[in-house]
C-alpha cells in the first residue's frame, strides 16, 4: 500500500478551543474545513502538518469564526444541498466576497465556479470559471499524475485525480497556479483568483504541503488585515 | 505525462470521497433519484432490498445489468452494485458496466465457500464486510479499499451493527498498547497479515474507509454508528421500506453531518414517518444470519 494514501486519516478530534469573536486570539491562524461531507478529517490532518489551527465549520455559527475556508473533497451534489439546508451558503458568499480565503478541493472547486456544468442545485458563484462535473469519466478513470510545478517552488506536484472534475475556462484576472498534460493542450486544474483557490485534485491526499502552505498563507495576511480594520470580517462575519 | 488509473490510491481515495455520507439501496432509477436528492453520496444498485431478499428467499444473486444501467443514467453521485462473495466473474461484468464500486456482499448468496475474490485484479474499487479486525484486514489484503462492519441487514436492528463496530474499534485501541513481540502473535490469533496489523496500531484506525451497515433504520441508528466512529453509513432496507422514504432520506443524510448535535438530531427525528418494522436477532433461524457469511 502506498504510504501517501492514508496520510490523512487519522481520526480529527473535535473541536474544543471557541474563540469570542477576537478576544484572546492567539499568533496561529484558525483555518475552518466545511464538515458536511467529504474529506474534511484529511484536509485537517494536512493543515496542522503546516502548523494551522483547524476548526471544522457545520454551521454559520462556526463560519463566523475562522480565517480562512476550505470546502474539501465529497460529493458535490450533498456538500451543495446540506450548504443550503443549514444556511451556510449566504453567509459563505458573503465572507468570500469580503475577501475570506476560500480553497476548495474537486467537489468544493465544482461549488466556488460561477458556472458549473450539471449540478442540480446553485454553487457559490465566486470564482469566474466554467467547471465540469465528473468530465474524465467514472472512477475507474480516475488517475494519479505528476503535475509541473508551475507557480509553486520545487519539483513537480503529485496529483491525485477522483472523479475529477475539469476547469474548461476561465476569465481575465484567474490566475492559472498549475496545469495538466500535453504541451499543446495543457489545462489548468489549479487555480486562483485573489485570495479564492480551487483545484481539482486532492492535495489532502499527499504529504505535498504546498499548497497548504501557500493557503494558509493567504489566511494569515487575511487575518492580518483583519485585525487592523476589524470591520472587514464583521461585513460578512455575523453569520 | 505518466498517469496511473486504478492505483490503490484512487480506490480507496473515492472511499475518503465519500466519507461523513449515506449510501443508500435503490433498486429503480426512480428510488435512485429520490436518493440523490435527498443528498445521498452514493447508492448502491440492487434488484431486491435485503428485507425483501430476506422474506422472499432463494438464491440471491447480481442485479440485471439492465436495471444497473438505469440507474447509473439516472444520477451523477457514484453508483455501486453487489455481488455474490467469491463471483469474480459477476465482477467483471460490473466493471465493463462501469459500476463505480463493487460491494462483495454477504447480502447475496455466496458463489464460494473457500475464497473471497482476488480485488487487486480489478480496475474498479471493492467494499467488503467485516464483523471483526480479522476480517477486516483479510479483506483488505485481498484487495479491498473500503470495509463496511456487516450489522445484520434487512432487520431494521442496530444491535449487530453495533457489536462489530464495537468489535473492531476495541481491537484497534487494545492494539495501541501491543508491543512488536506481542503483534505476531495477536496477528496470528485473529488471522491477519502482520504488516496490516502494524499499520493499523500506527494509524490508530483501520488503513481504509470505514462505513457502518446492516440495520440502520432512524436518524439516531445513523448517528449512532458515527458515535461509534463509523466513517459513514449505509442504509439498506430502512430507506425505501419505511413509510415515506424521501423525508426518512433526507433525515438519515442530516443526522449523519451532524451526528454530533443533539439539537439537530432531535430536529431530524421529530414527526418522522414509521420506521421499517424490524427483526429480533434471536427469532432468526442460525441458516439466516447473513452476517455468517464470508470467512
Amino acid at each position: 500500500m502506498v504510504s501517501d494514501t492514508h496520510a490523512g486519516m487519522e481520526p480529527v478530534t473535535e473541536l474544543t478551543a471557541h474563540r469570542m469573536g477576537d478576544v484572546g486570539r492567539s499568533g496561529s491562524v484558525v483555518v475552518g474545513v466545511l464538515a458536511l461531507q467529504g474529506d474534511f478529517a484529511e484536509h485537517a490532518v494536512a493543515l496542522r502538518r503546516v502548523g494551522a489551527e483547524v476548526h471544522e465549520v457545520r454551521t454559520a455559527e462556526h463560519l463566523s469564526r475562522v480565517d480562512g475556508l476550505i470546502i474539501p473533497g465529497g460529493e458535490s451534489t450533498t456538500i451543495a444541498r446540506l450548504m443550503i439546508a443549514y444556511e451556510l451558503r449566504e453567509p459563505i458568499i458573503e465572507r468570500g466576497r469580503a475577501g475570506l480565503p476560500i480553497w476548495g478541493t474537486c467537489a468544493g472547486a465544482i461549488l466556488l465556479a460561477e458556472e458549473i456544468v450539471t449540478l442540480d442545485r446553485p454553487g457559490l458563484h465566486l470564482v469566474p470559471m466554467t467547471v465540469e462535473r465528473n468530465a474524465f469519466g467514472r472512477q475507474i478513470d480516475s488517475f494519479e499524475a505528476d503535475v509541473a510545478p508551475g507557480e509553486l517552488e520545487g519539483g513537480p506536484l503529485h496529483a491525485i485525480f477522483i472523479r475529477a472534475p475539469r476547469i474548461r475556462t476561465v476569465a481575465d484576472g484567474v490566475d492559472v497556479l498549475l496545469r495538466l498534460g500535453p504541451e499543446q493542450e495543457r489545462e489548468p486544474v489549479a487555480v486562483q483568483y485573489g485570495s479564492l483557490m480551487a483545484t481539482t485534485f486532492h492535495p489532502e491526499l499527499t504529504e505535498d504541503g504546498r499548497l497548504h502552505e501557500r493557503f494558509v498563507g493567504l489566511c494569515a495576511e487575511y487575518a492580518a488585515r483583519v485585525a487592523l480594520q476589524p470591520g472587514l470580517a464583521a461585513a460578512g462575519g455575523s453569520g | 505525462m505518466v498517469v496511473e488509473t486504478a492505483t490503490q490510491t484512487v480506490k480507496a481515495g473515492l472511499a475518503q470521497m465519500l466519507k461523513g455520507g449515506v449510501i443508500m439501496d435503490v433498486v429503480t432509477p426512480e428510488h435512485a433519484r429520490i436518493a440523490e436528492e435527498a443528498g445521498a453520496c452514493s447508492v448502491m444498485a440492487l434488484e431486491r432490498v435485503p428485507s425483501d431478499i430476506r422474506s422472499s428467499g432463494g438464491v440471491a444473486r447480481m442485479s440485471d445489468p439492465s436495471l444497473i444501467r438505469g440507474i447509473i443514467d439516472a444520477v451523477s453521485i457514484p453508483v455501486m452494485a453487489k455481488v455474490r462473495i467469491g463471483h469474480f466473474v459477476e465482477a467483471s461484468i460490473l466493471e465493463a458496466l462501469g459500476v463505480d464500486y463493487i460491494d462483495e456482499s454477504e447480502v447475496l448468496t455466496p458463489a464460494d465457500e473457500s475464497f473471497h475474490i482476488n480485488k487487486h485484479q480489478f480496475a474498479v474499487p471493492f467494499v467488503c464486510g467485516c464483523r471483526d479486525l480479522g476480517e477486516a484486514l483479510r479483506r483488505i489484503a485481498e484487495g479491498a479499499a473500503m470495509i463496511r462492519t456487516k450489522g445484520e441487514a434487512g432487520t431494521g436492528n442496530i444491535v449487530e451493527a453495533v457489536r462489530h463496530m464495537r468489535s473492531v474499534q476495541g481491537a484497534i485501541s487494545r492494539l495501541q498498547s501491543m508491543g512488536d513481540e506481542e503483534l505476531v502473535s495477536y496477528s496470528r490469533d485473529i488471522g491477519a497479515p502482520v504488516e496490516l496489523v502494524r499499520q493499523t496500531r500506527e494509524m490508530g484506525r483501520l488503513p481504509v474507509v470505514n462505513f457502518a451497515a446492516g440495520g440502520v433504520a432512524t436518524p439516531a441508528d445513523a448517528a449512532l454508528m458515527m458515535r461509534l466512529g463509523a466513517d459513514g453509513v449505509f442504509v439498506g432496507s430502512g430507506i425505501f421500506k419505511s413509510e415515506e422514504p424521501a423525508r426518512m432520506a433526507n433525515a438519515i443524510v442530516r443526522a449523519v453531518t451532524h451526528y454530533e448535535d443533539d439539537e439537530i438530531l432531535a430536529v431530524v427525528s421529530t414527526n418522522l414517518p414509521r420506521a421499517m418494522p424490524g427483526l429480533e436477532i434471536d427469532k432468526i433461524p442460525e441458516s439466516e444470519i447473513l452476517a455468517k457469511r464470508g470467512w
